[in-house]
């Protein structure tokens, strides 16, 4: 796969607050990549630089073979954006919305028509497009904002956090959109989301903390390194859990004791066969990863 | 439909969905209206009625015609500065509101979307002091009809002109604007003193002499002048035809601003055109340059 988002050494200061430091990741075509770190680490401000509404210090940032500093109206016709809120008309239509955008990127008339027609069928707003965007509950109001970054068929959808405040079918919903578009048309994703499960479904990570990379890798590698596994062990008890010799923590039907990597749970199962008669393995979650590389949680969206 | 077109629209229709933006655009005329209801008619009729020649005596249509055509020229002269900075809060409004991001996102050039904006103030500000327009026409034919087709021609092209001019000034001022606070502050500044600076809630000529010539300098006076000369003139060559002598007429036309003088200069109707035109010009050419100076695409 050829990287399609190329970023080297980018530095952004405000004043003495420097949001990006030295900055340098790879995003590659058709990939889910996760972007996360706490508010402020400097998120917002890699994707402001990233679609023309910032300035950079220094650094380079190449998007889809063309240089930022070069050709930005190119990179622009690439990027789709769903912003962290929503940034539509209210008080006018869905259908007046999107005939306004598509406007800006010269998409009109018959062009239009025929991109809104697929898009409604694709995330299934034929019924809205008289409605007033303003009227729109949450999910149905996500659903415009993604199909306002699809008119004019980019190939990076940026995703800031998409989900938030979305009940779970919604969420379920768009995620599966989202996937549909990756697998038809080899869309690249990049995602920030404070919601850990989906970024575990990312095929790259990058953890951001004030303004530098504290960590990035695959999920597997992430975990990996920066979190245990888990043997969860039913049917036994505390005594037993305890000649273990290992942490543990009791849970409401069972035990679960930390093992620093899988080759040490199965050293550790190989050894007490009459412990491990009902258990299981599991790798530490993202939410693990995060606070370990950053010493800080992510939850709803908020730093704890 | 172009781009621009399309925007345009997009931005005439916020303006006429948006009640608040459209009734405040209202408010100011709406001011003058209850003013000369209330209070100010009766003080001019008083007035011109005391300073009359003795002897001679003014039909009430004429002294109606006469107060009536001082405050259409007022609500006009007003309105179409007032109601352009009104339709123009949309551009600030964008920007606060953050949709300025996402029509900044695309390739658009942000000189399209400078003209998007300012002919699309310009149309819903037109469509609003014309309708304004055929109003007064109505209420003065209703009170005293001495207009001829001319007057009412010039009349037009008068509130056509101040309308770009109130167009290209607050593109300019709004430029500067991000945020709702200012947005009010600007409003409110313009909507209560812009009446009184171009001569709609008292005559300039009844100003102190250094105020007089302070506001010789501001072209929104001579666009003032201009109406006051198209919606006056009719009544006042009526009233000269009635017997009343010309000087007093001439002295008439310094009280109402049909005259206006820079530094004891008397200015011209055409230098009017000039001078109101020529700002106009200069306020879009300089709303153009800022544009073309923001980091473009």
């Amino acid at each position: 796969m050829q990287n399609i988002i190329e970023i080297d050494h980018l530095h952004k200061s405000f004043g003495e607050v420097k949001a990006v430091q030295d900055l340098s990741f790879r995003v590659k075509q058709g990939e889910l990549f996760a972007f996360l770190g706490i508010n402020g680490a400097g998120k917002s401000t890699t994707i402001n630089i990233m679609c023309g509404q910032l300035s950079k210090d220094s650094g380079s940032v190449i998007i889809d073979g063309v240089d930022l500093d070069q050709k930005m109206s190119h990179i622009k016709c690439q990027l789709g954006v769903v912003f962290q809120t929503s940034v539509l008309d209210a008080a006018l239509t869905v259908y007046d919305n999107l005939e306004s955008r598509a406007a800006l990127y010269g998409i009109t008339g018959e062009a239009f028509e025929s991109r809104l027609q697929e898009l409604a069928t694709l995330l299934d707003f034929a019924d809205l497009l008289k409605r007033p965007v303003g009227k729109l509950s949450g999910g149905q109001h996500r659903r415009i904002d993604i199909a306002r970054a699809l008119l004019h068929r980019p190939k990076i959808l940026v995703l800031d956090e998409p989900t938030t405040g979305l009940d779970p079918q919604t969420r379920k919903t768009i995620w599966n959109v989202i996937a549909d578009l990756r697998k038809n048309d080899n869309m690249t994703v990049f995602l920030t989301t404070h919601y850990m499960e989906e970024a575990a479904e990312a095929d790259y990570i990058v953890i951001l903390d004030s303004g530098k990379i504290a960590a990035e890798g695959t999920p597997l590698e992430l975990k990996n390194a920066y979190t245990g596994d888990y043997i969860t062990l039913y049917g036994v008890d505390e005594q037993a859990v305890q000649s273990l010799g290992k942490p543990y923590e009791p849970l409401r039907d069972a035990f679960r004791v930390s093992v620093p990597d899988t080759a040490q749970a199965t050293a550790l199962i190989l050894a007490h066969p009459d412990v491990f008669v009902d258990y299981e393995i599991t790798k530490g979650k993202m939410d693990d990863v995060f606070l370990t590389v950053t010493g800080k949680s992510l939850t709803g969206g908020d730093e704890k | 439909m172009t781009t621009v077109s399309i925007l345009i629209k997009r931005n005439v229709k916020l303006f006429f969905k948006d009640k608040g933006m459209f009734f405040t655009a209202l408010v100011t005329p709406g001011i003058l209206l209850v003013l000369y209801a209330t209070f100010l008619g009766n003080v001019y009729r008083d007035s011109f009625s005391a300073n009359l020649p003795e002897g001679f005596v003014l039909s009430e249509k004429v002294l109606d015609g006469l107060v009536g055509g001082q405050l259409i020229s007022s609500i006009l002269a007003v309105s179409c500065v007032t109601v352009a900075f009104c339709s123009n809060f949309l551009m600030v409004q964008d920007r606060a509101n953050g949709t300025i991001k996402d029509l900044r996102i695309s390739p658009v050039s942000s000189a399209t979307l400078s003209i998007s904006y300012y002919i699309a103030t310009l149309f819903s500000t037109l469509i609003i002091c014309f309708a304004a327009t055929a109003i007064c026409l109505v209420y003065v034919a209703l009170v005293g009809w001495y207009m001829s087709v001319a007057d009412v021609l010039l009349l037009f092209l008068d509130v056509l002109l101040l309308v770009l001019f109130g167009t290209a000034l607050s593109s300019l001022i709004d430029f500067f604007l991000s945020t709702q606070g200012q947005i009010s502050a600007v409003g409110t500044i313009i909507s209560a003193g812009y009446g009184f600076i171009c001569g709609a809630y008292m005559p300039i000529s009844s100003f102190g002499d250094g105020l007089q010539k302070v506001v010789a300098f501001l072209p929104g006076t001579y666009g003032t002048a201009l109406c006051r000369n198209h919606a006056l003139g009719g009544v006042l060559a009526q009233m000269q035809e009635d017997g009343l002598p010309a000087e007093l007429i001439e002295g008439l036309k310094d009280l109402l601003d049909c005259h206006v003088y820079f530094f004891d200069e008397a200015v011209s109707v055409p230098m009017m055109y000039v001078i109101l035109g020529g700002a106009t010009v200069l306020l879009v050419a300089a709303y153009i340059l800022l544009n073309a100076l923001k980091k473009d695409a």
